[in-house]
């Protein structure tokens, strides 16, 4: 049994050991027993050191707040925690941890150096130490703040925890199952509501855990609380344990992350570590409770100092006394329970420091009859002891004086600067706060969400309070609910409501100079640099906060930000509500990546749309690409090609042969209805009143600001009916803007507009031999040069499917795109491929894609334009039917911006050594020899080495790039300026002939 | 997460099921070529940003993929009336009294 260890008290079963180690020490725990409870019972209690001094810390709490126990966890490879606070990680079998934030061991720390140098570490000295010399900041100040900056050690292996994810609709959500959070629920489910109770702990109960001593309605607390619990249970109220609420949002959701695993010994199978809930709740109550305050004195952050309430838990509910003689040092009547509690578990306490000059008489005499010493009206000016607290100086304060010091011996001192709502949730509604003066605390204000706030969370002390208020909250949910509820009254014996006092620093004799008096101790920030703060004219409290970083650790100030804004306050000479808190945000506690994740991650982190032609692609060995959530086969490279040399052989193949491609990909809308010609022509640029039937047309569509957004070929079936196709990753928005115009600027248009995207398997066949390829394959339609020339469609069978084709081109070569319903095209694949092999039929991928419509100087909508592009600066001013009276964006055309001279427009830049590829995005000078920054004139868009020219090729937009076809421009790159010429985008059969087979 | 009421469905749901969609009310002029360049970069560009109660469009373009209009305080993010497209710009006094 470990000395400090309580055989037969608390909640932990005394019967089972679990072991971990610490460090790499080994020690054992109790189930049930937290990592810092368990060393607490060893009498560690030197659990990390601090951020920025080094200094050795031990746990202040024993919950979810706490700033200083903060480890990291492993349990195998990718399963490594940082930053886990040892007061929440429940033991389980062979658990290892490790502390942080020292260089060497726990005990003899490096680092510590800084704590001895701390005058040269004053509030904001980031911003004033790293200013010079400038060329420190590459090699030197960087390097050496990333190391020193963050905490504990982000894991580098892949997490190989599932995490998941649910959504969850309940009439009421009550959060917090302490007092008031049972008794709201309960009284909420009698009414009949439907009720979800969570907490962060692994036992509900809340500070009766801690409290056994209370009586409630006649029964010791926790047999109220197990008949509690079990009546929760038999009403249907979920009741959800180790689940914190981190978020509250817009209209009564919250956020739960649920823990499953972190606790247990071994994982089952599958089982995922945490899981995200998305509680949508009718009503909520918020019962979260308070948390106790440090006090802020000179020494304040040794291991051994603790609060007074944390102590109280690990006596009850751990069965572990943080120390043999204690000291405790108050300005509420709360630590006095605690120090009761502690002397009848065989704690000497060595005195009650209370600040206060006239405490409760009770508790006074309380303490005489237990032969405790109270000195009243006394601070703390010193504590001492190297890796714990040996000793306290205490001394009276009369009138402001401080008195004669007095010494006192202990090995642990106990502190309570009174209690502070638990507010981060109601914060995260934009709820207003209330400053009450009488009790110094922020408390509930105005509501913006269909909430309650019960019990100490609006500043009431005492379990009769607590009880009552909850019980109260349920009645009024359950009402708002239509439900008929009341609130049933419970009689408390052995309460212990309790009021204090609100203190800033406490009273000292020091030098100021000399006070390290800590208010955030995971920072290390102490009383003084919030001075500091405000004497170098931070005046808000935010402001202040980011100076200091009080309140920015992973506690979020949950310590800290009452103690600060005190002191600000008082340094700026306002009233603390003027001040005002800093702004709360969710998560409330650290929130593993994961479980914000959930789900979405490797294969599943995104859907992969897959064509019906993705299969074949696959067997075949293509190489793949995400083309928007398309996966697209990339190339198909044979007998250990690389890319290079596999899209050559597709370009040559297509080129002098047949090639097939599929673009089932691309969008595809059907624009239905008698009005549909009349919105063809109010949408896209070009005129379509005059294309007939069986004829199609590439299409501009422009924004309404004039510059391009997508394009494609059109067909016309009939007089009422266009195929029209989009750029791949352009079709959901394109359909939702014609939907957009269709909709509310000319609902009068009688049009359908449908999706057919996903309906149609598209297959691209190009090349001199593409038509004897798929001659033999088409029934109804004659596809001869004469009856069927480029830009013709229609409707027949094709492999024996309904299809609809097209001629057309994206190659320069004739082309066919063949349409048929998408459970067909894989068959229809194959029997292209089938039709093509004596012509030595080669399947192609995006890639050689890029480069035939590249070598062409056909622009791919998104590369070669980005959004400020016109068609006139892409060369595409043919596209537009100037003599239609209107159509999106034909105003902005005659902009004065757009039709000024000098805009870029695109090109083709033919670098002087072919051999040679420019990068795409790479900017383009004239000078080379100009001063920097030099004028940058334009970029390149595309760029491909080209087997058919055997040379690199380019396209670029240039300022006024039309008018200086045959100059010469610079592309400075890393390895030396490149030059090219610029020429027309036509680099392969500029005249068209091929097309025209 | 926001709920939303599709005035078209008449049913309150996720926000997950919208896309905003701008500002509302600000109608594409009958004939663009009679517009000065000063009223067009107007109509393209100039919008009132409120800080407060914003007339915008809403798309529930993972439902009926209507477009319709709403009344959102851009403050409390809270919406003070949905309704459909082409019905008039409600006054802004009368719904700020009936909240």
């Amino acid at each position: 049994m470990s000395q400090f260890r309580i055989p037969g008290k608390g909640r932990v079963d005394h019967a089972e050991t679990v072991r971990f180690a610490f460090d790499g020490r080994e020690f054992t725990g109790l189930r049930g027993d937290t990592v810092a409870s368990a060393l607490l019972a060893h009498g560690v209690h030197l659990m990390g050191r601090s951020f920025k001094y080094h200094r050795p810390r031990g746990p202040v709490t024993a919950d979810s707040a706490e700033p200083n126990a903060l480890i990291g966890t492993s349990r195998g490879p990718g399963r490594f925690e940082p930053n886990t606070r040892a007061t929440v990680q429940e033991l389980r079998e062979g658990l290892m941890c490790e502390s942080q934030n020292r260089l060497g061991s726990l005990s003899f720390d490096l680092g510590a150096v800084n704590d001895a140098l701390h005058p040269l570490f004053p509030a904001g000295f980031y911003y004033k130490t790293f200013m010079w010399p400038r060329s420190f900041w590459d090699k030197l100040y960087e390097p050496v703040i990333r190391r020193a900056a963050g905490l504990g050690r982000a894991p580098s292996e892949v997490d190989p925890d599932r995490y998941a994810s649910r959504y969850l609709h309940t009439d009421l959500l009550v959060v917090g199952a302490g007092p008031s959070g049972l008794m709201a629920a309960l009284e909420a489910a009698r009414a009949g509501a439907r009720v979800t109770l969570v907490d962060e702990n692994p036992e509900m109960g809340g500070a009766l855990r801690s409290d056994p001593g209370i009586e409630i309605a006649g029964q010791p607390a926790w047999d109220w609380l197990d008949g509690a619990l079990a009546e929760l249970e038999s009403l249907g109220v979920r009741l959800m344990n180790r689940t914190t609420a981190i978020g509250y949002y817009h209209q009564n959701m919250v956020g739960l992350c649920e823990k499953l695993t972190d606790h247990l010994d071994t994982i089952p199978e599958n089982a995922p570590r945490e899981r995200m809930w998305r509680v949508r709740a009718t009503r909520v109550v918020l019962a979260q409770g308070a948390l106790e305050k440090p006090l802020v004195f000179h020494g304040n952050d040794r291991p051994g100092v603790m609060l007074a309430g944390a102590a109280q838990t690990y006596l009850h509910r751990y069965g572990v006394k943080v120390g043999d003689r204690a000291v405790i040092v108050t300005s509420h009547d709360s630590a006095y329970h605690a120090a009761f509690d502690l002397a009848e578990a065989g704690t000497k306490i060595v005195a009650i420091v209370d600040t206060r000059a006239t405490p409760e008489e009770d508790l006074r005499a309380e303490a005489r009859a237990r032969g405790i010493e109270v000195l009243t009206g006394h601070t703390v000016t010193d504590t001492k002891g190297r890796l714990r607290v040996a000793s306290v100086t205490v001394n009276p304060v009369e009138g402001g004086r401080i008195g004669a010091a007095r010494l006192l011996h202990c090995d642990c001192l106990l502190m309570s600067g009174g209690w502070t709502p638990s507010l981060h949730l109601f914060s995260h509604t934009k709820g207003s706060l209330q400053w009450d003066e009488e009790s110094r605390t922020f408390l509930p204000g105005r509501m913006t969400e269909d909430c309650h706030i019960a019990g100490a969370g609006r500043g009431l002390w005492g379990y009769g309070e607590a009880l009552a208020d909850g019980a109260k909250a349920g009645a009024e949910a359950a009402t708002a609910l239509g439900k008929k509820a009341g609130a049933t009254p419970l009689a408390v014996a052995h309460d212990r409501p309790g009021t204090g006092e609100s203190h800033k620093e406490l009273p000292t004799n020091r030098k100021s100079s000399r006070v390290r008096a800590f208010i955030d101790f995971q920072n290390d920030v102490t009383a003084k640099d919030i001075r500091l703060a405000v004497r170098e004219g931070m005046r808000s409290i935010e402001h202040v906060k980011r100076y200091t970083t009080n309140g920015m650790a992973t506690d979020q100030g949950k310590m800290s930000n009452i103690n600060g804004l005190m002191i600000a306050a008082d340094a700026v000479g306002k009233a603390p509500p003027e001040v005002g808190l800093t702004t709360f945000r969710p998560p409330y506690t650290p929130t593993t990546f994961g479980a914000f994740a959930g789900y979405h991650k490797g294969a599943t982190f995104e859907v992969t749309r897959r064509t019906p032609i993705d299969a074949w692609a696959e067997a075949n060995g293509a190489v793949f690409e995400p083309v928007s959530l398309w996966r697209r086969a990339w190339y198909f490279p044979q007998g250990g090609e690389d890319m290079e040399a596999a899209v050559a052989r597709e370009c040559l193949a297509t080129r002098a042969s047949v090639g097939i491609f599929d673009a089932s990909t691309l969008g595809k809308i059907e624009v239905a209805g008698p009005d549909a010609v009349e919105f063809m022509n109010r949408m896209y640029t070009n005129p379509w009143t005059k294309l007939a039937p069986g004829r199609c047309r590439y299409g501009v569509l422009l924004g309404e600001d004039g510059y391009i957004r997508d394009d494609g070929v059109i067909g016309r079936l009939g007089s009422d009916l266009f195929h029209v196709t989009t750029t791949t990753g352009g079709a959901a928005r394109v359909l939702n803007m014609m939907e957009d115009y269709l909709q509310t600027e000319w609902p009068d248009l009688d049009v359908w507009l449908t999706s057919t995207t996903e309906q149609w398997a598209t297959v691209a066949l190009n090349g001199p031999k593409a038509r004897e390829v798929l001659v033999g394959l088409v029934e109804g339609c004659d596809i001869s040069a004469e009856a069927f020339p480029h830009m013709s469609v229609a409707e027949c069978r094709v492999a024996g499917f309904p299809a609809r084709l097209f001629r057309l081109s994206f190659t320069g070569e004739l082309g066919f795109e063949i349409n048929v319903p998408a459970r067909h095209g894989l068959a229809l694949w194959e029997a292209l491929m089938q039709a093509g092999e004596p012509h030595g039929i080669t399947a192609y991928g995006t890639e050689t894609m890029h480069v035939l419509r590249t070598e062409k100087g056909f622009i791919i909508v998104g590369q070669d334009t980005d959004g400020t592009v016109t068609p006139e600066d892409a060369g595409l001013g043919w596209a537009i039917g100037k003599a239609k009276p209107d159509f999106v964006g034909k105003r902005s055309l005659a902009r004065p911006d757009l039709v000024a001279p000098g805009r870029k427009q695109l090109v083709g830049l033919l670098t002087e050594d072919g051999a040679v590829k420019l990068e795409e995005g790479a900017q383009i000078v004239l000078d080379p020899g100009q001063p920097k920054p030099m004028k940058m004139v334009g970029h390149v868009t595309s760029s491909y080495h080209s087997a058919t020219l055997g040379r690199s090729i380019a396209m670029a937009l240039i300022e006024g790039g039309r008018d200086r076809e045959g100059e010469t421009v610079h592309v400075p790159m890393p390895e030396g300026v490149v030059r090219a010429k610029i020429t027309s985008t036509a680099f392969y059969d500029p005249d068209g002939d091929r097309l025209k087979l | 997460m926001l709920l939303i009421h599709c005035p078209y469905c008449d049913e309150t749901l996720p926000e997950l099921e919208f896309a905003y969609a701008g500002e509302a009310h600000v109608i594409r002029p009958e004939d663009p070529s009679a517009m000065s360049d000063e009223e067009w970069r107007d109509f393209l560009f100039i919008r009132t940003n409120a800080r407060g109660p914003h007339f915008e469009r809403w798309r529930h373009v993972h439902g009926c993929a209507r477009f319709f209009n709403a009344v959102r305080d851009t403050v409390s993010d809270r919406f003070l009336l949905t309704y459909k497209a082409g019905e008039p710009r409600p006054d802004l006094a009368s719904l700020e009294a009936a909240q």
